[in-house]
């Protein structure tokens, strides 16, 4: 399988400003590949899922989507290839989950259509295949951040993208939830869906993520296999905080010294 | 599960039959009332004659009653209410704020301000309604070219135009008044500013009925999209719906509606803010569901009113005050009763 989303040294300042929040970075993501986005609060990360799904436009370099710049292509184009979960959002209005889900197969109906009797059940075949069809007619206003998480997962499943970019997904989830999600994760990269995400805890890059991206003030961007990317002096600068990685019965994690944190 | 989904399916025939025959029934009904008394029988056959070959069995009286007084009223309530409701159930969507309604883009200053000066300086009912009809669709014009201006394609910045283009007009219209003749003109922009529909004629209904009905076609048509839209700009996005030009799209032919809808009605409000929330609590908040309904309930809505306000006292109780009057309650109790379809 090709690479699905490549960025050539990519950079973005906001306007009027001469200080990008990020620049130079490159990635290449091809199916079934998990790849996570590190660094500290500021660095930019969500600026640059945004610049990587065509939300905004890098002021540098370029983005590619299946070889094709991604400002070439018209937003269901893009929708067919990447499908986006953002951080968290709220509704005004207290739609079904069903309805939540079913709005995935926008950009694969014409102007005039709207779901059929197969997009519903593709709708409620996503929302079992999560373990969540018991909430198809509940109110997407009503239900808890994670299942919301799943309800998105479910979004993105109907849409069937090649690549899924999520915004720090386990930024609300309780310590088990946490888990199930990476297993998630990585059972949906098995299946060959490629998959990007941003998060605090370098632990997850280390359980699953094959490649790593670090954001960091100081020094410029560093991407490559995790293991070798997440050593512990690059952690410790990145961070600002003395960290250890520790070897658990294979599992690597990261331990801060608390003694030396300034 | 399946038994769930039987019971809701039923309850959803049972809305739906309700929905369609309610606005059938309340038409033929609103022709039993008034002054001038007809039975039931003879009105559905007058209204027949007029496609179908009966033989009149009934005086000239009782077939001008019907057709020239009672019939373009009921249309004119039926398109307006059924309008502004479907008008102020997009709105809401595009700016997914329940309390916006077909007139937060300024529609309502701008057809009074268009009103008003037609009234000074033509004074036919035609001009009048012209002038109303361009002065809504100008207010929103003015919205979108201050949203341009300022390079920021967000709602937040179509509503601070709807506020701005809204005390604009109404301060023209202000203006207006303060040098109208207070013993001929004054009244006539008071009267027409309450809204009414005591003196509307099939003639003045018709350019109305051309615009009404294909705009909200369209909006029919796309109403799945607007659930969509109505998630917000950026998740719209990456779910593949250009979200700038659908918005566009839907307060286009909204707008229409309103400004046409205004045109022949004078300001009517309450009406677009709501049957939207009454429709939610009847259909849900799906738009699939709810735009339909929206036309069905404000169509009933308004229909009822306008019988009210022609029958109730000998001089006719303006229609935008009755709807304040009525609609201000019915908002209370909606608010009490929980369950909005909104968070």
């Amino acid at each position: 399988m090709g690479v699905i989303l490549s960025a050539k040294e990519i950079g973005f300042a906001y306007p009027g400003r001469n200080k990008p929040i990020f620049q130079s970075v490159s990635l290449e993501i091809a199916a079934g590949e998990i790849l996570c986005v590190l660094g500290p609060n500021g660095v930019g990360k969500s600026t640059l899922l945004r610049c990587l799904a065509g939300l905004s436009r890098p002021t540098s370099g370029h983005v590619l989507l299946d070889h094709e710049p991604i400002g070439s292509l018209s937003r269901a184009e893009i929708a067919k290839w990447l499908a986006l979960v953002p951080q968290s959002y709220e509704t005004v209005f207290a739609f079904p989950v069903r309805t939540v889900v079913e709005m995935g197969r926008a950009p694969h109906l014409g102007w005039l259509e709207s779901p059929g009797t197969e997009d519903r059940e593709s709708a409620l075949r996503a929302l079992r295949a999560l373990g969540v069809e018991h909430l198809a007619d509940a109110a997407y206003s009503e239900i808890s951040g994670g299942e919301r998480q799943l309800v998105q997962i479910a979004r993105v499943l109907v849409q069937a993208p090649k690549l899924m970019i999520l915004d720090e997904p386990t930024a609300h989830l309780d310590f088990a939830n946490q888990a199930r999600f990476l297993a998630l994760l990585r059972r949906l990269a098995r299946d060959g869906l490629a998959v990007m995400f941003t998060t605090h805890a370098p632990d997850h890059a280390l359980a699953l993520a094959d490649h790593t991206l670090v954001l960091s003030p100081r020094n410029p961007p560093l991407a490559g296999p995790t293991r070798k990317v997440l050593t512990e002096r690059v952690l410790s600068q990145t961070y600002g905080v003395p960290v250890h990685v520790v070897n658990f019965e294979g599992h690597l994690t990261c331990v801060v010294d608390d003694a030396n944190v300034q | 599960m399946s038994s769930l989904d039987t019971g809701s399916w039923r309850t959803a025939s049972l809305g739906t039959v309700l929905l369609i025959a309610s606005p059938v029934l309340l038409f033929l009904l609103s022709f039993l009332i008034g002054r001038y008394p007809v039975m039931p029988l003879t009105v559905i056959k007058v209204i027949a004659a007029q496609a179908l070959p009966i033989t009149p069995d009934w005086s000239p009286t009782i077939e001008s009653v019907v057709i020239n007084v009672r019939l373009p009223r009921v249309i004119a309530a039926m398109t307006v209410g059924g309008g502004l409701a479907i008008a102020g159930a997009s709105y809401q969507g595009v700016f997914r704020n329940p309390l916006v309604s077909p007139f937060t883009l300024g529609v309502s200053a701008g057809a009074g301000f268009g009103a008003a000066a037609a009234i000074l300086l033509f004074g036919q009912r035609y001009a009048i309604q012209l002038c109303a009809f361009g002065g809504g669709l100008m207010a929103v014009a003015l919205c979108f070219a201050m949203s341009r201006f300022y390079r920021l394609n967000s709602t937040i910045v179509l509503v601070l135009g709807g506020v701005i283009v809204g005390s604009l007009f109404t301060a023209l219209l202000s203006l207006l008044k303060y040098v109208a003749d207070p013993n001929s003109k004054l009244p006539v922009i008071e009267f027409w500013l309450l809204g009414s529909l005591s003196s509307v004629a099939m003639k003045d209904i018709v350019p109305v009925l051309t615009v009404i009905v294909p705009a909200a076609a369209v909006l029919l048509m796309l109403r799945w999209r607007l659930n969509i839209l109505a998630m917000g700009d950026e998740q719209a996005r990456v779910m593949g719906v250009e979200a700038g030009q659908l918005r566009f799209v839907f307060i286009l032919f909204s707008t229409l509606i309103a400004a046409s809808a205004v045109s022949i009605s004078g300001i009517i409000g309450w009406v677009g803010l709501v049957i939207p929330h009454f429709a939610r609590i009847v259909v849900g908040p799906d738009f699939r569901r709810l735009l339909p309904a929206t036309l069905s309930l404000g169509a009933c809505y308004l229909l009822i009113i306008d019988d009210i306000a022609r029958t109730v006292t000998a001089a006719e109780v303006p229609l935008g005050v009755l709807t304040a009057l009525m609609g201000a309650p019915v908002f209370i109790l909606l608010l009490g009763r929980g369950g909005l379809g909104w968070a």
